[in-house]
């Protein structure tokens, strides 16, 4: 690793003051799990590392109805997974956190950071750039080793899948992020926070580099809702999925009311899927009725190549998801 | 350079040493402590192979910066022998043939004790979970699951035969 300053601010104010107005030049620490890989990868060179685990107000789980839930941003994996009331109202999302089997990471991790955690794409991680393009701004992926990239909203010029397990459950729910910089807080659906950059000068995310997220709000579960995450994985730990499906339903009756289904790590943002939504919607959730969802999820999916079978691995977890959030289906 | 001058209780001592900010604790613990059980793997958090406990949870050394652990208890392979004997862990890894070329070992064997300080009595799959952010490329974990097995009953067995003692 290159040396950097270290800060540990105590104040979200005073963290906000130490860090950079533009990209590149300083970076927040949270967990440091992927940080510390890009720093050693040499992918990030900042001058300076903010850490921001002193800061007492992004740390706590509270759970209230009908508040909801509100998750501070140091919240680690493991505790969100302690949490009873999370347990209890929202499986999606631990689902989606117990696919991070890791104790380590989970012990180590950040929620902050796991919305924040920078793609995998091999070419991103070989310093080749979010879009991944040689000298003459071709782009790696579409000539290369493709198998682990996007089969949706993959028209271009990014090609990598967005990393984070728990962001297809936390949008399912219709959660919120409270973001703080330097002109206050502001709060984005959890949705509308991801981004696909079209320059390399454009993060995944929508944050300025002197920005914090700070919380998660997620609203209280509706009567009637259920809910899952189903993932497909090539090895059962120490690895990312390659595809998975959070959803989340409101019954009345035995009927679909509303819908939410959000695939995860098939494109450069986490892909709410208003097709297979609208395939549930009015219908009593049947095997057939799942797989129609299914289908619609990954109907506009496409192959770069190399990666048609996550067209089907999508398919499988999304059919698998809604079986399990009803009841019917494989649980794991 | 940002160097910071830090004390860090490793093993029961207290080491007061000049660190330089952007360096891990596995390289502190391996260049500057010499403790050289704790090994030096992917570097990226995806083989366990550097695992210590902190405060009696299990972390990655290589993505884990000392600054940051002042006034934590940082426990290695090298302090896990219990009164200068080896910890039933240790011995049961050793006869179980859990242990091959022995790189993942330390780490395994600090995740196992992290699990039974929570969990005196678990289940295989228990087990398993508890070690499923350890790469072995050897053992197959068969051999693994087995010497954590064992070591479980040992404790569990002296456990009784103390009980029986004093009843
Ligand atoms: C082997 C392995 C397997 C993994 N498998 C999975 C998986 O299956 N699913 C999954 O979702 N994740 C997986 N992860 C990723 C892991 O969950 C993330 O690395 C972790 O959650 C990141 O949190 P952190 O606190 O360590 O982040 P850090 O490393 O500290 O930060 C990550 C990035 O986010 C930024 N950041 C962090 N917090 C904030 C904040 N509050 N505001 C603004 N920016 C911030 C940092 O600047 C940095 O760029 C895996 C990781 C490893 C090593
Ligand atoms: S068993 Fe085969 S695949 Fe597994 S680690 Fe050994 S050589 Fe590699
Ligand atoms: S060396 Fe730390 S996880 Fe591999
Ligand atoms: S014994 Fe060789 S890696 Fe596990």
């Amino acid at each position: 690793m290159r040396a950097f300053e270290y800060v540990s601010p105590t104040t979200k104010e005073q963290a906000v003051a130490l860090l950079s107005s533009t990209w590149g030049e300083t970076e927040i620490l949270a967990g440091g799990t992927d940080l510390l890989a890009l720093l050693k990868d040499d992918i990030v060179r900042p001058r300076r590392v903010v850490n921001i685990k002193e800061i007492a107000e992004l740390r706590g789980i509270s759970f209230s109805m009908p508040a909801g839930l509100r998750i501070g941003a140091t919240v680690t994996l493991q505790e969100l997974l302690d949490h009873p009331d999370i347990a209890r109202h929202y499986p999606a999302l631990v689902q989606a956190a117990r696919g991070v089997t890791s104790p380590q990471i989970r012990n180590m991790g950040t929620v902050g950071g796991d919305l924040c955690q920078r793609p995998r794409c091999w070419y991103f991680r070989s310093g080749f750039g979010l879009l991944a393009r040689d000298e003459t701004g071709r782009s790696l992926v579409l000539e290369g080793d493709n198998r682990y990239h996007a089969i949706l909203g993959n028209e271009g010029p990014a090609y990598f899948v967005n990393p984070s397990s728990l962001a297809p459950a936390l949008i399912a729910y219709g959660a919120r992020l409270r973001i703080f910089g330097p002109r206050g807080t502001r709060e984005i659906p959890v949705e509308r926070f991801f981004r696909i950059p079209k320059s390399e000068a454009e993060r995944e995310y929508d944050l300025q580099p002197n920005e914090i997220v700070t919380e998660i709000l997620v609203p209280p579960p509706s009567a009637g809702m259920v809910s899952a995450t189903y993932e497909v994985r090539q090895r059962e730990a120490l690895d990312w999925p390659l595809a998975t499906a959070s959803v989340a339903l409101v019954l009345e009756g035995q009927r679909v009311r509303s819908a939410r289904v959000v695939l995860g790590h098939v494109a450069p943002i986490p892909w709410p899927s208003p097709e297979a939504e609208r395939a549930l919607l009015g219908k009593t959730v049947s095997e057939e009725v799942a797989q129609a969802a299914a289908n619609a999820a990954v109907q506009r999916a496409r192959s770069l190549g190399k990666n048609e079978y996550k067209i089907q691995l999508a398919r499988v977890a999304v059919r698998r998801a809604i079986q399990q959030a009803v009841g019917g289906g494989a649980r794991r | 350079m940002d160097v910071r001058l830090l004390t860090l209780n490793v093993n029961g001592e207290q080491h007061t040493l000049a660190v330089p900010v952007c360096k891990t604790l596995l390289e502190v613990l391996r260049e500057d402590l010499h403790l050289t059980g704790t090994k030096h793997g992917c570097e990226l958090g995806e083989c366990g192979a550097c695992t210590v406990l902190v405060d009696g949870e299990p972390i990655l050394s290589c993505l884990a910066l000392p600054i940051e652990l002042e006034g934590r208890e940082i426990l290695t392979i090298e302090g896990l022998m219990e009164g200068g004997r080896p910890h039933p862990l240790q011995i049961a890894f050793a006869e179980m043939g859990a242990v091959q070329c022995g790189y993942c070992t330390p780490g395994v064997v600090l995740s196992a004790k992290a699990l039974l300080d929570r969990n005196p009595m678990p289940t295989r799959q228990e087990i398993a979970e508890a070690l499923s952010g350890n790469l072995c490329r050897c053992t197959g974990y068969i051999q693994i699951l087995d010497a954590v097995e064992r070591a479980v009953a040992w404790v569990r067995e002296r456990r009784l035969i103390l009980e029986e003692g004093r009843s």
